[in-house]
């Protein structure tokens, strides 16, 4: 059988999934654990997404969120910004959506081995790198420092709270959240993801950083990567542009030479720089 | 060597194997791409006068078949239909089906050696990649393709400079070359396939010797020669890289419409999206697909906005694409040099002219005032 | 004396400072502890310190009209409070409430701004300072002033 990839039409070429489960993550962000249909054995890499097509509404890219190394249902993140990820956000278990994938590229988990890793997420930016983090505290002993620097706007917005303290628990992690703004009730900290790469534990000669969030976070993040000591090179983000097809074919999705589909959406900085510089572009 | 009047048994040969005979035919002022049943259909006799946002037919001194250059259509439209269904099905898939037929398979009958390279650019896209997309496929797969080569070069065309013509070299079933020297009305005709070569069977010709070949040789010198623009390709993808804020984007854009004319004349613009449609009762669904254009304001469309708002972004992208990008993505040119996009921009913008002015002021960061008619 | 010396060494803000700036500085030193929940500084009042925070943490935070107080910024070890008190009008901008227990040294501001006009080199480098830090302030809030976050902007994977 094709891989699931090669399935371009949605709910002809193959089974729909089912919902298997849904979790409430924030005021407009839904998880799906979606389950695939028997037969169907799906795997993924870190970074890479699945369209979602909700029956006769349309199709959106979602990046895939969960544990890559699991079986069994798998895990989406979806906030709810308009027609199709509304649909979507409002499934109910037993319910059927339409799934291909897996498209795309995917963080350099391999390359960043023997090094610190620096995870840096804005918003909505943390599921596309949550299965890196399961990929990196899976395999702990081949990186040396970890660090999560994550931003959200409120702390009603913070994603995966549980897991998040969770992680903070650990010795062997090192995670910073912060929020634009807070109620008085907030003791945790209060300012923007770059505020806090200078206290993060990491050897810029050795680091590879991880950055996903929206495109001016990103800008202003990678900014003060490069003033902490980082080259290009070492820096990989997840970009979005308007994906249609998720195939390369629909032309949407171009950033310059680059089609966000199938060159990304996980890029390293170094030859997107000057297209991101671009106005436009 | 077939004569005029036997092209007809050619004509038959292929339609007797099922093909769907389409070729150009007057309609409407211009030449266009249509089903056709005979060689009556064609457009003997006419020619085409072409320069920025202009188009006419003329009447040729002869009866010339292929005596013009190329009409607004290529054979995109029928490869990658303008609208099509993709798929409908109910939420129960049991009655879910893919888009219809395409029906019996096609047959071009005389495409251009700049159409057979932007046919090659198409199935790169379409075919080439990671991907297949099946609508493009299935009416790819099996198109029986008859070449003409140009007899005569259109007042736009530049396939010259894009290495893409004029004569046809390889991507065809059959090459035909019109030739009304010293009187006679005869086609030198060349198998590129075996299927091709087993329809020339059945037709009545004569070997082609020497003298033949020459004149088909010097008809395809003529065209050559006689090109209506030309366009330096040295370096141009760093040139219009290193050139991105040039001032003559500002410029083209006073005078660009947005209309998109350009997209949908081009034999190689790709884009399309896609609607999905339910009926009143929600549970019937069907996926269209239509050609899109970058010219839209929908096309570069995240949240908060379009990328590409101005539209001297979206000139410079439909521009930097052709002849750039399209580089960096698929591995050629995405320009073939047919000039439609110079004859069918209603204020005449022409991709030559806008390239050659960026080069000849290459990295000039600040007022350049060409003057336009 | 020693101990505020050897204190401001060990803060990043001022540790790099030649040996006998930091004596002088010393000077203007105090060591200070405040409890959870408690001010070191109300918004409108006479700003004539500097706290460089050796532990816990500080919210920056305004309470106007009907809204309850606003966190804008948290302040913490390793980190300086503010700088208003070494430009006009030398008023706090914000309230500074401890979020979790602080031990910080503090800098009268008036000595600090004496000493400054004596050695204008010493005035220099530590404009230089306070200048990095409030364009860091500047960004941070520049960043957050676009409201990446918000729904016409964020990301929808």
């Amino acid at each position: 059988m094709q891989p699931l990839a090669e399935a371009v039409r949605p709910w002809l070429d193959r089974e729909p999934w089912r919902v298997a489960g849904i979790r409430q993550e924030s005021r407009d962000t839904v998880s799906l654990e979606l389950e695939p249909p028997a037969g169907c054995t799906f795997s993924f890499l870190p970074g890479q997404f699945n369209m979602l097509y909700a029956f006769g509404v349309g199709e959106v890219p979602i990046s895939v969120s969960g544990d890559p190394a699991t079986v069994g249902p798998v895990l989406h993140t979806i906030r709810d910004v308009g027609a199709v990820t509304h649909a979507l956000c409002t499934l109910q278990p037993g319910q059927q959506v339409g799934v291909r994938g897996p498209y795309g590229t995917h963080w350099p988990m391999a390359e960043a081995e023997g090094g610190d890793v620096l995870v840096l997420a804005g918003g909505v930016g943390l599921p596309p790198l949550r299965p890196a983090i399961y990929h990196l505290l899976a395999h702990r002993q081949r990186y040396r420092r970890i660090a999560l620097l994550y931003g959200a706007r409120t702390p009603g917005d913070l994603l995966f709270p549980g897991e998040l303290a969770a992680w903070r628990g650990r010795f062997d992690l090192y995670v910073q959240v912060t929020v634009d703004a807070a109620a008085e009730d907030w003791r945790g900290d209060v300012g923007v993801v770059p505020d806090f790469i200078g206290l993060a534990p990491f050897d810029p000669a050795t680091t590879t950083a991880f950055v996903v969030g929206p495109e001016v976070m990103i800008l202003f993040t990678v900014r003060a990567l490069i003033r902490a000591g980082l080259r290009d090179e070492q820096i990989f983000l997840s970009t979005e542009r308007n994906m249609q097809c998720a195939t390369g074919m629909c032309g949407h999705c171009q950033l310059g030479p680059f089609l966000v589909c199938r060159d990304g959406p996980v890029f390293c900085y170094r030859p997107l720089a000057p297209w991101l510089r671009r106005r436009e572009a | 060597m077939i004569v005029r009047d036997d092209l007809d048994q050619l004509l038959g040969a292929i339609a007797r194997r099922g093909f769907r005979l389409i070729g150009p035919t007057v309609r409407d002022g211009a030449i266009v791409y249509d089903d056709i049943s005979s060689s009556a259909d064609l457009p003997a006799g006419w020619t085409d006068e072409q320069d920025g946002g202009t188009y006419r037919l003329r009447r040729r001194d002869d009866d010339a078949l292929f005596g013009y250059a190329v009409g607004p259509q290529s054979w995109k439209r029928y490869l990658f239909p303008p609208t099509s269904v993709v798929w409908r099905s109910g939420q129960d898939r049991a009655a879910a089906e893919a888009e219809a037929e395409a029906g019996p398979p096609m047959a071009f009958i005389g495409v251009r050696s700049c159409e057979l390279r932007a046919i090659a650019i198409q199935d790169r896209v379409f075919l080439g990649g990671q991907h297949v997309d099946p609508v493009y496929a299935g009416r790819r797969e099996g198109a029986f393709l008859v070449a003409v080569n140009c007899g005569t070069a259109g007042g736009t065309c530049f396939c010259v400079s894009m290495d893409a013509g004029p004569k046809a070299e390889s991507g065809f079933d059959l090459a035909l070359t019109e030739l009304m020297d010293g009187g006679r009305h005869e086609f030198l005709a060349e198998a590129g396939t075996g299927r091709g070569a087993d329809v020339l069977s059945e037709v009545t010709s004569r070997p082609a010797g020497r003298p033949d070949t020459q004149a088909a040789d010097l008809v395809t010198e003529r065209t050559a020669a006689s090109m209506g623009r030309q366009l330096d390709t040295g370096g141009i993808k760093n040139l219009l890289y290193d050139n991105f804020e040039h001032p003559l984007w500002d410029d083209v854009a006073s005078r660009c419409l947005t209309c998109g004319n350009c997209t949908m004349v081009c034999p190689t613009c790709f884009c399309f999206s896609i609607t999905d449609v339910n009926d009143l009762t929600g549970t019937q669904a069907e996926q269209q697909r239509s050609w899109d254009s970058c010219f839209t304001m929908d096309h570069s469309y995240v949240h908060g906005g379009s990328v590409r708002a101005s539209s001297r972004s979206r000139y410079r992208q439909w521009m930097t694409h052709k002849l750039a990008t399209w580089i960096d993505q698929f591995g050629t040119s995405g320009c073939v040099g047919c000039g439609r996009c110079i004859t069918w921009c209603p204020v005449g913008i022409d991709i030559t002219e806008e390239a050659a002015a960026i080069r000849a002021s290459d990295g000039k960061a600040g007022g350049d005032n060409r003057g336009h008619a | 004396m020693d101990t505020l010396e050897h204190e401001l060494r060990n803060h990043p803000f001022l540790g790099d400072l030649s040996p006998a700036y930091l004596t002088l500085l010393a000077g203007c030193a105090a060591n200070v502890h405040f409890p959870a929940g408690a001010f070191l500084f109300r918004e409108g009042t006479p700003a004539d310190q500097c706290f460089l925070l050796r532990k816990g943490k500080v919210a920056l935070e305004i309470a106007a009209g009907g809204r309850g107080p606003l966190i804008i910024q948290t302040v913490a070890a390793g980190e300086v409070t503010g700088f208003s008190w070494l430009l006009e009008p030398h008023l706090w901008q914000f309230d500074g409430r401890v979020i979790e227990p602080v031990s910080a040294v503090a800098l009268d501001g008036r000595c600090l701004r004496a000493k400054c006009e004596d050695d204008p080199r010493l005035g220099f480098e530590l404009m230089r300072r306070f200048a990095t830090l409030a364009t860091g302030r500047l960004q941070s809030a520049r960043l957050r002033l676009l409201d990446v976050y918000g729904t016409a902007h964020a990301t929808s994977r």
